[in-house]
């Protein structure tokens, strides 16, 4: 009996020091969070202060975020930002989509070969490319006016999609075969069976190529700075908050930053929440076979 | 009709699926003349817009090459030899600027010349093969498809090529011209003091990597210190966030641990929050009279005017980065580590209760082998992904301190970020496509030697 109520006693004490270690661990990690939530609302303009929580709470920082007269335009890049990601993600998902399926399910000479050139293609730095990206829109003419900057953002987001065929394809391997079979016994085309089987059986991996595909102008820093230059109108959300931390504006927009940021979280991490436990089963998936 | 639609699908399919030296050597002389007038073999057996199409685009390469192509070879080679000039013009009494060549188109029109030509050589073999499949079916008398039957393959036997043709195309314009165009770069004197086009660059060969490598220069003086760090960078952030995480993981998925998705909720948010913003509010939190350093100072570690260097002490800096990943990859790791550890087979810890293991070794005997041997793959990822993070470095210290020892790189710089900075900040164009030659060199290595042990690379029919 003596024993028994020892056990439980080291239970209690482990169990309590797990709960105050992940209550400390926890604020670390929400701190920061609220740091931003309570910037944003901060009465007192001005960067840094000398002490932690504001003096004075307002909701001006959103108002200005959105009124004209600022020489930085945040609803602009937002439209900006949301029209890049509309095209962008329609594009890539298509793109991402078609070499997923036909790495999956059609057997043809070059396959093994394309998705060896896609793995060694994938192991470049990223914008490696990007001078000779933004030469050759330059050359094509596309840099010259601001609206066709954002044309050329859309055709350089999409344009490498059909290199990450990996997550879907994974997701069409596993769509039994046999239904495929019995849809060519009833004398369906490949191409028929793409549209009216595959497809409508994978919801859930195209809801996530889309998010995904959708989510990456918002967050892309390199490629928006480099083709969209000094063009502050046409900036895209990720460009034009990090250009309200410059040397010249941070004394003005700091608290606005924050407000953007807040803005601009919401939405990203709503679609994160939604979409994570895809990006779960696409990394514990990938190693079942 | 299912029958009927069966034996259409097989008009197309070749029935001399050959080579091309076969087709070539045992075809007949029109097969043969195909070789130079492409689709001949098919317009003379009644193919005729296939044939046609074939023809056409030859005849749009030759048009090309004569118009155009033949001078960008050229052009290619010698990258240009007439310099832009200032030359004064007598009748207007001004100077004028005469255009010269751009070395840096000449060698993107070369690129873009070369694409084409491996294109037509790759119709021509298409041309022959073609001719001879013809050929063949005309000997044994069989049905010759029509170009109704080729268009309908497009959607049949050919999907591929259908689903894969605007990808492909996309992928060639930004991805593999710009490549080509980088790789060849690295071996020109592209650099800041040869700017076209009032400058022209040459090529050069290996000197740039002979200056890179080259013990004593400037750059080599910068090149393995900012391979080291990388290296260590990459190391430590994969492991400390891989270990962490999964402990993390463990703590919440423990018998006694209560409110279980609250925990998982809390911590998941922060990566929720878009990485940008993450980083730049650390980045301002850390400043140097950022509200972290701000605190100090009113507990009173720290004297009213002083502050920590977050970002400004080159070895503090390391570690203030190395930690504020560890912020931002622990959730990540939790996150897609819980399912795998709740696979664990139970009885392997009940085992070891019984043999009496502590948490210690049944954490390092058991939990860490397991997910070692399931996670691999993403732990190659993830260090590749390390490798090249470059939105870690460039927005939190953007690669600062800066040091006057290193050729424009900071303490903090990556490969990738001190890339970044060669070429867009100054434009040392060649150098800066010799690193991420290397970069490339680093990481094909790694994962080839990883991915051809792994399973799913193997054994990749598996679930079919």
């Amino acid at each position: 009996m003596k024993k028994k109520t020892s056990v439980t006693v080291r239970q209690f004490v482990s169990n309590s020091i797990v709960h105050v270690f992940l209550s400390v661990l926890g604020l670390v990690w929400v701190l920061p969070i609220f740091f931003v939530i309570l910037t944003s609302f901060r009465k007192e303009g001005g960067t840094y202060k000398s002490y932690i929580l504001p003096r004075g709470y307002t909701l001006d920082n959103y108002k200005n975020l959105f009124s004209q007269t600022n020489s930085l335009t945040f609803s602009r890049w937002f439209t900006n930002t949301l029209i890049v990601a509309i095209f962008t993600c329609l594009l890539s998902a298509f793109f991402v989509l078609s070499v997923s399926y036909a790495m999956s399910r059609l057997r043809f000479k070059l396959r093994k070969k394309y998705m060896r050139i896609a793995m060694i293609l994938g192991m470049f730095p990223g914008f490696m490319s990007m001078i000779a990206v933004y030469y050759i829109l330059k050359g094509l003419g596309f840099l010259e006016a601001g609206p066709l900057k954002l044309v050329a953002l859309v055709m350089v987001y999409s344009g490498g999609a059909g290199l990450g065929f990996y997550i879907a394809k994974g997701f069409f391997d596993t769509i039994p075969k046999t239904i495929d079979e019995a849809a060519f016994i009833d004398g369906a085309t490949k191409w028929d069976v793409f549209c009216k089987i595959t497809i409508p059986l994978s919801k859930p991996i195209i809801a996530i190529t889309l998010l995904t595909s959708f989510m990456g102008p918002w967050i892309d820093y390199i490629f928006a700075k480099v083709i969209l230059g000094q063009d502050r109108k046409y900036y895209t959300i990720a460009i034009g908050l990090w250009s309200m931390l410059e040397k010249e504006f941070i004394e003005y927009y700091y608290t606005q930053f924050f407000a953007g940021c807040v803005l601009i979280s919401i939405p990203i991490a709503i679609i994160f929440l939604i979409t994570q436990r895809f990006y779960v089963e696409g990394v514990s998936g990938a190693v079942k076979g | 009709m299912a029958y009927k639609k069966q034996n259409k699908s097989q008009i197309n399919t070749p029935i001399y699926d050959v080579g091309f030296k076969t087709a070539f050597g045992k075809g007949n002389k029109i097969t043969k003349l195909s070789f130079v007038i492409f689709g001949l073999g098919n317009l003379l057996h009644k193919q005729i817009l296939r044939g046609l199409l074939m023809l056409s685009l030859e005849i749009a390469y030759f048009y090309y090459m004569i118009s155009f192509g033949f001078s960008s070879i050229k052009n290619f080679i010698t990258l240009g030899s007439s310099v832009q000039e200032e030359v004064f013009n007598e009748t207007k009494q001004i100077y004028e600027y005469v255009k010269g060549d751009n070395s840096m188109l000449c060698l993107l029109y070369g690129v873009i010349t070369a694409i084409l030509t491996v294109g037509i050589i790759l119709l021509l073999e298409t041309s022959v093969k073609s001719a001879y499949d013809t050929q063949k079916r005309l000997e044994l008398s069989k049905q010759i498809p029509a170009f109704r039957d080729d268009l309908d393959s497009l959607l049949e036997n050919n999907l591929h090529k259908t689903l894969l043709f605007m990808p492909v195309i996309g992928i060639l314009c930004f991805t593999i011209v710009p490549l080509v165009f980088m790789i060849l770069i690295a071996f020109t004197s592209y650099d800041k003091n040869h700017q076209p086009p009032g400058n022209l660059f040459d090529w050069v060969g290996f000197d740039n990597f002979v200056a890179m490598f080259s013990k004593g220069s400037t750059l080599a003086n910068t090149f393995w210190p900012v391979l080291g760090w990388t290296v260590i960078w990459a190391i430590s952030a994969t492991f400390t966030c891989y270990i962490l995480g999964m402990l993390l993981a463990m703590l919440i998925n423990r018998k006694g641990t209560r409110l279980k998705a609250f925990w998982r909720f809390l911590f998941v948010t922060s990566v929720a929050v878009p990485q940008f913003v993450s980083l730049l509010t650390m980045r301002t939190i850390f400043n140097a009279n950022g509200p972290f350093n701000a605190i100090l100072r009113n507990i009173g570690i720290l004297g009213s005017t002083e502050s920590i260097p977050f970002f400004t002490d080159p070895t503090l800096a390391k570690i203030t980065i190395i930690i504020i990943n560890i912020w931002i990859g622990v959730p990540f790791t939790m996150l897609t580590t819980t399912g795998i550890l709740q696979n664990i087979p139970k009885d392997l810890y009940e085992a070891a209760k019984v043999d009496g293991a502590n948490a210690f070794v049944t954490f390092f005997k058991i939990t860490l082998p397991y997910m070692l041997f399931v996670t691999t793959p993403t732990l190659i990822t993830t260090f590749v992904g390390n490798i090249n993070n470059f939105n870690v470095i460039y927005l939190l210290s953007g690669g600062g301190p800066q040091s006057l020892e290193f050729y424009y790189a900071g303490k903090t710089d990556l490969l990738v970020t001190w890339l970044y900075k060669l070429t867009i900040t100054n434009k040392d164009y060649n150098i800066g496509s010799i690193i991420g030659i290397i970069v490339f060199v680093i990481l094909a290595t790694l994962s080839l030697l990883t991915y051809r042990h792994s399973g799913s690379y193997k054994d990749e029919e598996a679930f079919q």
